[in-house]
């Protein structure tokens, strides 16, 4: 039957009421970024390396915010040398063997000396003996051993500070307020005939001129404890078996620049200096300074560093190799034998020429900066050069010539985009080298990044270096974070590298 | 071939030189130490600065250097590190310990490396594989210190196997010497070791997959024959090179694991030469270094076209 023939009563109006519109879309279409995104979710270790990483960046960023005391904010304290090469501690984990505490083997002077400063201050800085007077067969010395664990914050024990009748005063004030003995009695050292033995503070009892402790007749100390002689007044706790004769300072100087020289425990007088007990989460370093924050306020320059840099070099690396790819030809050469020669030149020489030469003028900090840029950023251009040879001949940039789009518009808007994941991730793998060669030239020592506010992790790992077999502590935590750092940030970069590498699209499943 | 060859050496050299002007400039700008505090070796430092021609126009000093360093191999004496004495004597004297723990690196890495690497590749996506492949990410991410201070303080101070410095002294071949560079060699050997293996787990898989392989099997090889005969000869071809670029790069050494290990060698000697400041030996090793690393990126290029006559050097 013809169209024609059909009566126009059979016609019907379809859908008279309704609007006629396209179909929604039911899927959400899958962009460049968007697609990438979903492949490196696939990549279960990516995806785990990028928590950690995420987790150790916030440790960076957040422990120098919220973890900052009043000992670790204040490095110009001369206080700090007491307080040296404490071991690690936390309250929660003290079963785990994270107390505080170290297997040390005494000799038995040695282990009743440590003894002393228990009974003294009711702090026994021998938290348990493993096995007490033995002989070692071996030694030709005679004497007995201990094997004990000692716990480092007690054990440093007492020390000899000179204080201002001000600071006397207060720390009196202090102890009333807090039941807290910070001093303790001074002690009648003048029968001492070693200066050793007359500036260790640990002695408050009666021992040999080498130091080794008498003990009476039901073995306890024979205290030798001052009871005559000017003490300033002291007005304050006094310790258990003082029947108000103990003398507290020796008071030194002339009547109107009086100056007082006590007996303080390291322990307590941390309490009355910062007003926390000691506990450091990480431990102390050789120098006193915290572990923990140090190592944060190291990790978050490093980071801030490789990420100015990377940030830096990507810019420059982008425009040079957008350059070169784009106008080819004599330009090209020109500038690829430019970066031909900078790339020639070792990185190690590179760094030191600029530290010998700008550290003194614009600081070590810009010079470094400077060194990493001088040469990395070749590799970005390099790169970008290749995208801009591949896409530079395509229809569509040709179409947009034709439409009178200008060389700039041409190069940033129509074949950068297509560069853009490469770069991306060359930018994210840049971090991590450069992370890794700062923190090698600081453990070698051509960039000297370490002073009293600032640090890295490479300057820590070769300060501890030289205490590695007594205390490895120092080097452990900044190596473990060093290490996660780089695991978590190359498993990272290679997820990013495949999810942004279209050739692989697919091949995965 | 040859004229792509010649090309690169032409480029090197001239890249060469211009690194050295280069380097020779800015340590000029430096300012020198005063020679009264040498002592009884003033006059020595003032006659040898005045015979090198410090006192002349830069450009002067430049061609002074040029000809006594490279024709006479003069490189001018140590003011700082080891006063008054030749620097090139004591740069060849350093370098018996620098090669010899790289060399023993080597020997110690590369089959094992290579070895590491096919395994993995023939095993792929089992859990050999997993484990390998594991262990190399592990190692190539780990900073080499890390893993050099991990070795010093479990084989050397835990279990007491090795000393934890390397043995003074220059008697190179006793057995208390090879104990002693072990676990310098070790820490040096990881990372090379995970680099080495997996490029080679990379190319092998990769050429395991390729069409002339099923060929190689239809026509009636076995599975070991097709691998050892086509896969791996084919795999080597970029491994290969790069194994070449190593055993040039043990020239230069490693400055931490020499530092690290007490190695009286040249990656010392170069931290020590910037440190104190000592400048005709850091421009003796800087020239040294990149000679080095021009000198490995040719021969790696190179041997391209040597293994595989399939690849036409310097073809468009």
């Amino acid at each position: 039957m013809e169209y024609a023939d059909i009566p126009k009563e059979k016609f019907e109006f379809y859908k008279r009421e309704e609007e006629i519109r396209d179909k929604r879309l039911e899927t959400k279409p899958v962009g460049y970024f968007k697609d990438a995104m979903m492949r490196f979710c696939r990549n279960k270790s990516s995806v785990i390396a990028a928590c950690v990483l995420v987790c150790l960046v916030l440790f960076a960023v957040f422990v120098p915010i919220f973890c900052q005391t009043t000992y670790s904010s204040s490095p110009t304290d001369t206080n700090y040398l007491l307080y040296t090469k404490f071991l690690p501690k936390c309250k929660w984990f003290a079963w785990a063997g994270w107390d505080g505490c170290s297997k040390e083997t005494l000799n038995a002077s040695d282990y009743l000396s440590r003894r002393a400063i228990g009974v003294e201050t009711g702090m026994d800085p021998i938290v348990k003996v493993y096995r007490e007077n033995y002989e070692d067969p071996t030694s030709t010395v005679n004497t007995t051993y201990y094997d004990v664990k000692t716990d480092s914050y007690i054990k440093n024990g007492m020390i000899y500070l000179t204080l201002t009748p001000a600071e006397y005063e207060s720390i009196q004030d202090w102890q009333n307020e807090t039941g807290i003995q910070v001093i303790y009695p001074a002690v009648d050292n003048s029968g001492f005939l070693l200066d050793i033995l007359k500036n260790n503070a640990n002695i408050w009892y009666e021992c040999t001129q080498k130091g080794a402790p008498k003990l009476d007749r039901d073995g306890n100390f024979i205290p030798l404890y001052k009871t005559t002689g000017n003490d300033g007044e002291y007005h304050s706790l006094r310790i258990q078996g003082d029947d108000g004769s103990y003398r507290y300072a020796v008071a030194t100087g002339t009547s109107t620049a009086v100056s007082y020289k006590v007996r303080v425990f390291t322990y307590t007088y941390f309490q009355y200096r910062y007003g926390f007990e000691p506990s450091f989460l990480f431990g102390t370093n050789a120098l006193g300074h915290d572990i923990l924050t140090r190592l944060a306020g190291g990790a978050r320059f490093s980071l801030l560093l490789a990420l100015g840099i990377s940030l830096i070099n990507l810019v420059i690396g982008a425009i040079y190799g957008a350059i070169e790819g784009y106008y080819g030809g004599a330009i090209d050469l020109i500038m690829e034998r430019f970066s031909d020669i900078m790339n020639g030149v070792p990185f190690i020489v590179v760094t030191s020429l600029f530290q010998l030469h700008l550290s003194q003028k614009v600081g070590v900090v810009p010079a470094l900066l400077f060194a990493f840029v001088s040469t990395g950023w070749i590799g970005m251009a390099s790169s970008t050069r290749m995208q801009f040879y591949r896409y530079k001949n395509q229809e569509y940039i040709l179409a947009a010539r034709t439409l009178g789009a200008s060389d700039a518009r041409l190069m940033f808007r129509h074949i950068f985009p297509n560069a853009l994941g490469t770069l991306i991730t060359s930018a994210v793998l840049v971090i991590p080298g450069v992370i890794y060669s700062e923190s090698t030239l600081t453990y070698l020592g051509i960039v000297n990044l370490d002073s009293s506010t600032m640090t890295s992790i490479g300057s820590m790992l070769s300060a501890g270096q030289s205490q590695l077999t007594t205390y490895p502590h120092i080097i452990l935590f900044p190596a473990l974070f060093i290490s996660l750092l780089m695991i978590s940030f190359n498993l990272f970069g290679n997820g990013l590298r495949d999810a942004f590498n279209p050739s692989l699209r697919g091949t995965e499943d | 071939m040859v004229k792509y060859v010649l090309k690169r050496i032409a480029l090197m050299i001239f890249v060469f030189f211009v690194i050295l002007t280069m380097c020779f400039v800015l340590v000029k700008l430096l300012p020198l130490v005063d020679p009264v505090q040498f002592g009884k070796d003033m006059n020595l430092i003032k006659m040898r600065r005045e015979a090198l021609g410090y006192n002349k126009p830069i450009l002067v000093q430049y061609g002074i250097f040029l000809k006594r360093s490279l024709l006479n191999n003069d490189w001018g004496i140590s003011e700082a590190l080891y006063r008054g004495q030749d620097v090139w004597q004591v740069f060849v004297s350093k370098m018996p310990a620098t090669l010899m723990v790289n060399l023993y690196s080597l020997i110690f890495s590369v089959p094992l490396g290579l070895f590491l690497g096919i395994y993995s590749a023939l095993k792929k996506n089992k859990w050999q594989d997993y484990v390998i492949s594991t262990l190399i990410m592990l190692f190539i991410s780990v900073p080499s210190y890390v893993y050099a201070l991990l070795v010093q303080y479990l084989l050397c101070f835990k279990l007491k196997l090795f000393p934890l410095q390397m043995n003074s002294g220059t008697d190179y071949f006793t057995w208390s010497m090879f104990l002693s560079v072990i676990p310098a060699v070790l820490s040096l050997g990881f990372g090379s070791i995970a680099s080495l293996a997996r490029y080679t787990r990379a190319e092998l898989s990769e050429v395991l997959t390729s069409d002339f392989m099923l060929l190689a099997r239809t026509k009636g090889l076995t599975r070991a024959q097709a691998t050892v005969r086509h896969a791996l000869r084919n795999s080597m071809v970029p491994v290969f090179p790069m194994i070449l670029g190593e055993f040039i790069g043990i020239l230069s050494g490693s400055l931490i694991i020499e530092k690290l290990f007490g190695i009286p060698g040249i990656g010392q000697l170069y931290v020590n030469s910037i440190t104190s400041l000592d400048y005709n030996f850091f421009m003796l090793l800087s020239a040294f270094y990149t000679l080095i690393g021009l000198a490995a990126g040719i021969v790696v290029d190179i041997s391209y076209g040597f293994i595989d006559p399939r690849i036409r050097m310097g073809e468009r």
